[in-house]
């Protein structure tokens, strides 16, 4: 059994700075868990804290059921992906592999079985007897995952791995990682900025904003059920599109309509609230007719731009509002900025994005009668940002 | 970049000159150490019969009379056991500084760099006292223990230059594979730093091969002089004759470990050692 557990784990560094406050986490056995957030949000140190590599200031770390605070990295029986892969340049592949098992004095031929045995895995075995120096990005890569598979340690603890790669090669390295653990059966904690990793590889997700932990669950659940207005507008992309509303009596008064909200379960939360809806959740009214419309409400908008990718459709509309202010927004808001340096799309947060089936005919600078589909609101305290369902 | 053939002319003549510069005095010397005595003075800069009397000078009368075998043996021994340790405590000062946060990392580098920046010569004359109070005067260890110090700041500095080159993570990486942190250092971190200690090594043998100073002041025989010392004991054939044939040719004979000693490192200097750990 090899469950990693975290109680009340806190890192305040020389500076005074929290890096992680207060986290708890339970990983179980064999259990693919995910750490994802903005840079900076604390989930590498949070990582290097489980490997030891960095001291925890506050709490307990649990591997296996036994207390590991006090244990050096080479004594908790974990092995490491680090986001440059830290290869040893001055060792061949297959010396890379086995320096753990070399160092663990395990006898030669062992050694050597082990190594090919994972490199036949990772399909490295034409390349066992050159230098990194020598090998392409995504063999690199596999030569890193390599070195922690041959020990079967009791977990992987993965920090940001594909980062370096090629978008393309990232998609297909992917699916490798999500195999070769649903394979080895090895817990893992994978660390990464890339919500769309974090909703494909993980059986749970854990969202991380400026060292605290957001909310833990898994993909769907993160995605239907944010907790709050940060998991929200995080997860998902194109991200949520967040708009003021005022909500009284059981009525939501919405810039694109008024909308009963009889079945949303947040009676007695009159006032202002800042209303969130996916993409997807909105619909071109030609193209589904006047199917729906009882659980919707259908507005005119002003198309600004049209994104046709083929299977999907998005266009971008505004809507008359002061926008939304939140500081778990700006966060998210200031990451896509340094993300792509261009975070225009949500500057501002009255720009709203919809994801429209393909077939539908609007264009740019037309008039659309467009139809957003009420009973998938999510509804959020303006002052804390915390999700008024179930309240 | 294309580069014309113009600019390729007078890169060149630039580096010719700069080549021959250099070497007109080494090839002179050995010139000057391929003449008989008579010949000397005959302004020829190729000898017009070339006579290998003056090396023979230098190596007769084997180990106990010959002005030179004992010199050479001190200067080989001094340097090299120098080198080593000077090269191992250095290496641990240097990954010490670039890696870790410890009080007082900034006075050692300051006052290493004071060492380096202080005149020898004044301290050879409280050296000279000291060394013979302690008698260690006229010593192997009397003229190592200077050198150490004077040679410790000059690799210290290269080498902290060269661990901060290598990435944080081979270490952390090497940790989490089960490395205690000696093993760490000693099978990771020393190997890639290869190219950086052998440039101190050279450094360092060189300081402690050419110096003039503490050999003259703190020996007094052949039991640890060494060659630039012992150069200026030399003799002539009479007391009329300078002893410039075999002091040239000790000078090419003392050039030849140098030339091996830099040789033989510079295969291991070669650029991009780390080249592959990571990304980049």
């Amino acid at each position: 059994m090899s469950e990693i557990v975290l109680e009340g784990v806190t890192k305040t560094f020389a500076d005074g700075f929290e890096a992680v406050k207060d986290l708890d986490l339970d990983i179980s056995d064999g259990e693919f868990m995910i750490l994802v957030g903005p840079s900076g949000c604390g989930k590498s140190t949070a990582l290097r804290m489980i490997a030891g590599l960095e001291d925890i200031s506050r709490g307990e770390v649990k591997i296996g059921g036994e207390t590991v605070n006090d244990r050096s990295p080479k004594d908790r029986d974990i092995a490491m992906v680090f986001q440059n892969y830290a290869l040893y340049p001055h060792m061949t592949v297959r010396e890379n592999m086995g320096f753990a098992l070399k160092l663990a004095g395990t006898d030669k031929g062992e050694i050597d079985k082990k190594v090919e045995e994972a490199a036949r895995t990772l399909d490295l075995e034409q390349h066992l007897d050159r230098r990194p120096a020598n090998l392409s990005g995504g063999q690199r890569q596999r030569v890193a995952m390599g070195r922690a598979i041959v020990r079967d340690p009791k977990a992987f603890l993965m920090d940001e791995p594909l980062s370096n790669l090629d978008a393309k090669l990232r998609v297909q390295m992917r699916t490798e990682v999500a195999k070769l653990q649903s394979k080895l059966e090895t817990t893992t904690v994978y660390v990464t900025h890339d919500q769309t990793e974090a909703m494909t590889l993980g059986d749970r997700v854990a969202v991380m904003r400026a060292g605290v932990l957001q909310q833990v669950g898994t993909p769907a659940e993160l995605y239907d059920n944010p907790k709050n207005l940060f998991v929200a507008g995080f997860i998902g992309s194109p991200a949520m599109n967040f708009m003021p509303g005022e909500l009284n009596g059981g009525k939501l008064k919405l810039p694109i309509g008024e909308v009963d909200v009889g079945d949303l379960g947040v009676q007695g939360h009159d006032g202002q609230v800042i209303v969130g809806i996916r993409p997807e959740n909105f619909e071109d009214v030609e193209v589904i007719g006047d199917l729906k419309e009882e659980r919707g409400v259908t507005f005119e908008a002003e198309i600004d731009l049209v994104e046709s990718l083929g299977s999907d459709l998005y266009a971008y509309f505004h809507i008359e509002s002061e926008g939304v202010q939140s500081d778990q927004l700006a966060d998210i808001v200031e990451e896509s900025l340094e993300e792509t340096g261009a975070g225009e799309i949500r500057e501002g947060h009255e720009q709203i994005v919809a994801r429209l089936d393909p077939t539908s005919k609007v264009k740019r600078r037309d008039t659309a009668q467009l139809w957003a589909d009420t009973s998938k609101l999510h509804l959020f305290d303006p002052e804390s940002g915390d999700s008024l369902k179930g309240k | 970049m294309e580069r014309s053939g113009r600019d390729y002319a007078l890169w060149t003549i630039a580096i010719a000159l700069v080549v021959i510069f250099a070497l007109i005095p080494v090839v002179w010397l050995i010139s000057i150490s391929l003449k008989p005595p008579e010949a000397l003075t005959d302004q020829r800069f190729i000898p017009s019969d070339v006579s290998f009397d003056n090396y023979k000078s230098l190596f007769e009368g084997g180990i106990d009379d010959s002005p030179f075998i004992k010199p050479l043996i001190n200067s080989i021994g001094i340097a090299l056991i120098t080198t080593a340790i000077s090269i191992v405590l250095a290496s641990f000062c240097a990954y010490a500084i670039a890696r870790l946060e410890f009080p007082g990392k900034r006075v050692i580098l300051a006052g290493a760099l004071a060492i380096a920046m202080f005149p020898p010569i004044s301290t050879v004359g409280p050296l000279f006292d000291m060394w013979r109070a302690l008698g260690l005067y006229d010593t192997w260890l009397g003229l190592i223990i200077p050198y150490l110090t004077f040679s410790l700041p000059l690799a210290i500095y290269v080498l902290v230059a060269f661990f901060r080159e290598i990435p944080w993570e081979l270490e952390q990486a090497a940790q989490v594979d089960g490395a205690t942190p000696f093993q760490a250092f000693t099978k990771v971190i020393v190997p890639l730093a290869a190219p950086g200690v052998f440039t101190a090594a050279i450094l360092v043998f060189i300081f402690c091969w050419n110096d003039f100073l503490f050999a003259i002041s703190l020996t007094s025989s052949d039991a640890s002089r060494t060659v630039p010392a012992a150069l200026a004991f030399f003799t002539g054939e009479s007391s009329f004759t300078a002893p410039t044939g075999s002091i040239a040719a000790a000078a090419v004979v003392v050039t030849v470990p140098i030339i091996i000693f830099v040789l033989i490192f510079q295969r291991r200097i070669v650029a991009g050692l780390t080249a592959g750990a990571v990304k980049g």
